[in-house]
């Protein structure tokens, strides 16, 4: 399997030198890391080919690195029903930048590229249709990234008075509770009832 | 206009009539579940068909990212909710295949046993209630009886009838008990008669042929386009099925049929669903073959980082027993890497992108949905029919909003 899809990576390599920065086969899975403005142009490649002939795209996502100049890898995965293979290719940009719409080559991408946008805010240029999907109508944010707490801002409850669901800034009676397991033993800094006169009395003497 | 200001004459000029707008859901029971539908009639005929998602989105992804990678599994049962184990078994893999762990194959028996238990669960629910959603009452009461039966198994193997939480990474969570085999193995060979009955009430109907036949036509080009899988590939004459193409488990061992469709009709999809529900059975009793014979006992986890010790080392081991407390308090580290598994599941493929970053929580986890893909090409597929077939369409895809809002 592993020889089959070396091969395979070789010869869109190949192919395409304009698009391929680099590929690898890891955990028998290849991957292939792309420019984001060819990346029409290598799917439509990866379809029509007739040794690669990757007909079914799989999923469109993302994957937010904080802290990496190119902060977004938006990762594509294909299938072929034909060839029965898969491909992953994985394009970094930046916070700002756009990356082309494949809608025109794989139709089905279309919620992909709004669940993305919705969840990351990254931009499909040449998108028909751009609206959030999976978020409330009027959400703000993108709640995919790292930077965007778990709780989110806002909550939502119907109000007896004013008979409508109205939104408030969210309230926590309890601190969203982040467990750190990494250090079981050094443990939270607790100042103990009592322990805070000691140093007083410490003073005094 | 409707309201009669541009009406010149019934006999010169001709009326104006504008489109029709209508919401459908997100309260309506053929909408199986809170799907809303914004369609646009021409008379009553669908022009085109907005499906507006995400009115059950818990932001799964999101909580999937600070939990450990042994508290995630339970949220894959709460994804398609109809059968939930074929999603936990997609989590696993993608851990397994990270990790490098081999199941045991007792373990990978079961697997098996229940993910085709799964697969007639779902069925049973989507053939039963789509009759219902075209006008018939009485599949559904049969297919539910036979449900309970099997969630009273689910609920026998691990303890709760829906949210298993029952296969780990590493194995399964408890082995079977004889009993509980025997009353499966009985349960499959009673099973037939049930699908008899059900086949004898709709496959013949005349109603339900008329409601489904010619309906939601799915080309091979559809289905390349938009991307759909499991038993809407199937319907159309692609025999394409992941136990098959790729096969994950030990599903190469066993002897089963892949079902296709002539049409790809709403009602050869109908027929696909039944005729894999008896291929389950037949998968169901070959794994208790297999499960009896001597190659088939043994350990059900594998033991090592990412299982628990048996209660058995816990009261004499002090090591097990700190293994044990680091296993569910820290959890297992799965080292760095990416990895997409993608199983059968009973919609269609059902797939896990992990990001792993060499902590005890994944970094990013996108489950990908096939009722996503299938809800996407409503407006594709429903254009051009009846309002009435909506509900017919929507049934034979087989949504579960639990796995498309996520």
């Amino acid at each position: 399997m592993s020889d089959a899809l070396n091969e395979l990576g070789g010869y869109i390599e190949a192919k395409r030198t304009d698009c391929v920065l680099a590929w690898d086969v890891t955990h028998g899975e290849l991957n292939l890391d792309v420019t984001p403005s060819n990346i029409t142009g290598l799917v439509e490649f990866l379809k029509a080919d007739a040794t690669c002939q990757f007909s079914t795209l799989v999923d469109i996502t993302a994957v937010d690195y904080t802290g990496r100049a190119k902060r977004f890898d938006v990762v594509y995965h294909l299938l072929s029903m034909y060839q029965n293979h898969r491909i992953r290719l994985r394009v970094s940009i930046r916070e700002e930048a756009m990356v082309p719409s494949i809608i025109s080559v794989h139709p089905s991408a279309n919620w992909f590229e709004r669940e993305v946008f919705d969840m990351f805010g990254i931009l499909f240029s040449g998108h028909p249709d751009l609206r959030r999907i999976l978020t409330d109508y009027g959400f703000r944010g993108y709640p995919l990234r790292k930077d965007f707490p778990t709780t989110g801002y806002t909550e939502v409850r119907y109000d007896e008075a004013q008979k409508r669901v109205v939104y408030e800034p969210v309230s926590l009676v309890q601190e969203y509770r982040q467990f750190d397991f990494m250090s079981p033993w050094e443990g939270a800094e607790y100042i103990l009832p009592g322990d805070d006169k000691a140093d007083e009395k410490a003073e005094a003497k | 206009m409707m309201d009669g200001s541009k009406f010149d004459d019934a006999l010169t000029g001709e009326q104006k009539i504008r489109n029709f707008n209508i919401n459908f859901g997100p309260q309506h029971p053929a909408a199986h579940g809170v799907l809303r539908l914004v369609l646009e009639l021409d008379g009553e005929i669908v022009e085109r068909c907005d499906p507006h998602i995400g009115l059950l989105h818990r932001g799964t992804e999101k909580l999937m990212e600070s939990r450990t990678y042994l508290q995630n599994l339970p949220y894959f049962d709460r994804l398609d909710y109809v059968a939930p184990m074929n999603q936990e078994h997609a989590w696993c893999l993608a851990i397994e295949k990270l990790t490098g762990v081999e199941v045991p194959r007792r373990a990978s028996l079961i697997r098996v046993l229940f993910c085709e238990i799964g697969r007639v669960l779902n069925h049973l629910l989507n053939v039963t209630t789509q009759a219902m959603d075209v006008g018939a009452l009485t599949p559904p009461l049969w297919g539910f009886e036979e449900r309970e039966k099997l969630m009273i198994f689910y609920e026998r193997a691990c303890g709760a009838r829906l949210h298993a939480a029952y296969f780990r990474p590493g194995g399964v969570h408890q082995d079977l008990t004889p009993e509980l085999l025997d009353d499966i193995e009985t349960w499959a060979q009673e099973f037939p008669k049930v699908m008899a009955d059900i086949d004898g009430l709709l496959t013949e109907n005349r109603i339900f042929k008329q409601r489904n036949a010619d309906i939601g036509i799915v080309t091979e080009e559809d289905i390349l386009e938009y991307g759909f899988s499991g038993v809407m590939v199937r319907g159309s004459g692609l025999a394409w099925d992941l136990r098959r193409a790729q096969p994950y488990e030990c599903y190469d061992e066993f002897d089963f049929q892949i079902p296709v469709g002539k049409n790809g009709d709403c009602y050869d999809r109908y027929l696909v669903r039944m005729e894999e529900m008896r291929q389950s059975v037949s998968i169901i009793l070959q794994a208790i073959e297999k499960l009896r014979a001597p190659e088939g006992q043994g350990d059900i986890l594998a033991r090592g980082k990412i299982t628990p010790p048996s209660r058995k080392d816990m009261k004499q081991s002090m090591e097990a027993l700190i293994h044990h407390f680091k296993l569910y308090t820290e959890g297992f580290h799965v080292p760095e890497g990416e990895v997409y598994c993608a199983v059968e599941a009973p919609k269609g493929e059902f797939g896990v992108y992990l990001v792993a970053d060499g902590t005890n929580r994944p970094y990013r986890a996108k489950l990908r949905a096939p009722g996503f893909l299938h809800l996407q090409a409503m407006d594709h597929i429903s254009k051009g029919h009846q309002l009435a077939d909506v509900a017919a369409i929507i049934g034979t895809m087989d949504v579960v909003f639990g796995e498309i809002d996520r």
